[in-house]
């Protein structure tokens, strides 16, 4: 049996590949050569592991939320808190890592897609800490949901650019990015955002990511003896889910459930769930499950969660789909929000609206496994983000004070 | 049986013994309809286009600029489907003769079915693909159909390619290589870059038959200097735009114009 952990890309089964156009092969094969030498480079590891430590403030911690967990069947519900993580979410763990990276090129800008801001908020946190250029992408969609995370970027001093084309989210943002690159690409190194895209991206940023599941596997098994009977994540490109899932995939004890975002229902025609409604095709640069239609056109994704409101999926994702080593299931805008609440107000932590998907199915999830079970839950982000949504949402604004 | 369809590679070595080269005109199939899309790439061929590259409108072009992205979207909005093509093709080929490409991104084709695609195309009339997002090390399936089928198969190459890239690029293309002037996506521009003139040289000793060369050509004056050294020039935003702005008379006159002294 060789390790599930040991696939280290460019294909995940059927899944995965470098499909991208001739003019940024250059670019994307000097990424994965430099990459590739980092893996070995103790000065690499040893800059990474103290950025860390003293700029991210990690390890993050767990906690433990009894009183939410009352909600789940009285299942034992652990938090894994990449929300404390500085600048708010996980993000921050691969933009360090390819940060160094574009340093270790001599490339001295960097571009950047984003969906809910926090991508690029971490991007332009370390283009800041780093004294480089920085551009973002952004679907005019996003900019307006995600506001406040605009403004947390350009303070930072990043260019924010408000992309109008195709359905103005994080899929057009991303194309955005591409013609971008490919016009400077010898300045420009692009910091991809999730788990997706050609390799050596859906790897490289689960490499980075991977952090996330080692250092909980070892809380956990600190804290109740045992490993955890499921592991829950968020699912948008999936780099949060990756990233908590890989210390597990050779534990086959623990059971991995992915929740895509549902929109108003998988039944509907406004989700962003490409794994249960999609088809396998190519976007972006690499094969993987899709929301297209019978032509191969993309359809746009709906969530309520910018940052989970997109219509394709990492190839690692599918290919642990289709094997059986990890479920993925639906969570809609409506149970998504109730958790966002649930958690605020049996817990004092206010989670972002993608992690509230997480949340969202770990309550279901509880009463099926029973009283006796554990279940870790990655909070891939804190709310602050999503204040003005769920203020509309659940109308929390005074009249004549609502703000965009 | 299809009947035998010439590819792209006869034309342009026409051209070439003429002491010339080839003008390729690009436009979206369905933009501003299917019908006037058809008019339109005949009357390319009728004021001096040699070879056409039909654009196949997708929803994420990310090797297009603005111009042919809004020309592409409105195609999809006026419910352009991929079986369109065919049609487009069959009834162009049915008016003119000049070898017919098609431009197109890779899913719409994946999920057509590569050899279903191919063979739609071929009935049709059709000499071949170039495809913008695929290179020769992704195309497997792609350069076994066209294997088959005997169709074009027209890979783009970059001023940032290695030589190694290139020899690759070369080998697997047929019909021409297209030669990718600038680091950049389509769209018209001031110059046409000087490293159009080195890719086709390096192209050439990489052992291309045929080099043509597209984005930013958007005049005469830049045809006339590309073709002192490839094969062939590639108009893509200049037409696009003359049809958006002023319908198929318009953009008859545009062709005319770059065609001018040429044939
Ligand atoms: C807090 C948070 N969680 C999850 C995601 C989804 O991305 P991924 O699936 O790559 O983790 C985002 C994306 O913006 C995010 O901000």
């Amino acid at each position: 049996m060789t390790n599930l952990r040991d696939n280290v890309g460019p294909f995940f089964g059927q899944y995965g590949g470098r499909f991208m156009p001739e003019s940024l092969i250059a670019a994307i094969d000097e990424l994965a050569a430099a990459y590739e030498e980092t893996k070995t480079d103790p000065a690499f590891q040893a800059e990474l592991a103290e950025l860390h430590r003293s700029y991210t403030g990690r390890p993050s911690i767990i906690t433990e939320v009894p009183r939410f967990a009352k909600h789940a069947g009285g299942a034992r519900i652990i938090l894994k808190r990449e929300d404390l993580n500085h600048t708010g979410s996980h993000k921050i763990n691969n933009v360090l890592g390819q940060a160094l990276l574009t340093r270790k090129i001599g490339k001295t800008r960097v571009i950047a897609e984003t969906g809910a801001g926090q991508h690029g908020v971490a991007t332009a946190t370390a283009a800041a800490l780093f004294g480089m250029e920085c551009t973002i992408f952004m679907g005019e969609v996003d900019t307006q949901r995600q506001a406040l995370n605009v403004a947390r970027m350009r303070l930072l001093g990043a260019e924010v650019v408000s992309v109008t084309t195709g359905s103005r989210t994080l899929k057009d943002a991303i194309n955005e990015a591409y013609r971008e690159w490919v016009t400077s690409v010898e300045t420009t190194n692009y910091i991809f955002g999730t788990a997706a895209g050609p390799h050596p991206f859906p790897a490289m940023v689960r490499d980075f990511q991977k952090i996330i599941g080692e250092e909980a596997r070892q809380q956990v098994l600190d804290l109740t003896g045992r490993l955890p009977d499921a592991v829950a994540a968020c699912v948008g490109g999936g780099s949060n889910a990756i990233g908590i899932f890989h210390a597990f995939l050779d534990d086959p004890s623990v059971r991995l459930y992915g929740y895509e975002a549902a929109g108003d229902g998988i039944d509907t025609d406004r989700h962003a769930a490409s794994i249960e409604r999609g088809r396998p095709g190519i976007l972006h640069g690499a094969r993987s499950y899709l929301l297209q239609d019978d032509d191969g056109q993309t359809i746009e994704s709906h969530s309520i969660s910018a940052g989970l409101d997109y219509p394709g999926v990492g190839p690692e994702h599918a290919w642990l789909n289709d094997i059986g080593r990890a479920t993925y299931l639906p969570a809609t805008d409506t149970e998504a929000m109730e958790a966002l609440r649930l958690l605020s107000r049996t817990e004092g932590i206010i989670p972002a609206i993608e992690s509230a998907h997480a949340l969202a199915g770990a309550l279901k999830l509880g009463k099926e496994l029973g009283p006796d079970s554990i279940i870790l839950v990655n909070l891939s982000g804190r709310g602050d983000k999503d204040v003005a949504t769920a203020g509309a949402w659940f109308d929390l604004f005074d009249e004549g004070a609502r703000q965009e | 049986m299809t009947v035998r369809v010439d590819g792209a590679s006869a034309t342009i070595a026409a051209r070439r013994d003429a002491g010339s080269g080839a003008l390729v005109g690009y436009l979206p199939v369905g933009f501003p309809d299917l019908a006037t899309s058809i008019d339109a790439a005949v009357a390319l061929v009728e004021n001096g286009v040699d070879i056409l590259e039909l654009g196949l409108p997708y929803s994420d072009p990310v090797m297009d600029g603005i111009v042919i992205q809004q020309a592409t979207q409105t195609a999809l909005a006026a419910g352009f489907r991929v079986r369109d093509v065919f049609s487009a093709v069959e009834g162009i080929r049915s008016r003119v003769d000049a070898p017919v490409l098609v431009m197109t991104y890779w899913n719409p084709v994946l999920q057509y079915g590569v050899d279903r695609f191919a063979d739609d195309l071929r009935s049709a009339g059709g000499s071949g693909l170039i495809t913008p997002d695929i290179t020769p090390d992704s195309a497997a399936d792609w350069i076994a159909t066209s294997d088959r089928t005997g169709l074009d198969r027209v890979f783009l190459a970059a001023p940032s390619s290695t030589d190694a890239r290139l020899a690759d690029t070369v080998a697997a293309s047929r019909g021409f290589v297209y030669a990718v002037s600038t680091m950049g996506i389509t769209g018209t521009r001031q110059d046409v870059d000087a490293a159009a003139r080195g890719l086709v040289g390096r192209l050439k000793a990489a052992g291309a038959e045929n080099a043509c060369v597209g984005i930013g050509i958007s005049t005469a004056d830049h045809v006339r200097e590309v073709l002192e050294y490839a094969d062939g020039a590639i108009v893509g935003t200049a037409i696009v735009k003359s049809l958006a702005d002023g319908g198929v008379t318009a953009l008859a006159r545009f062709a005319a114009e770059l065609s001018d002294g040429l044939h």
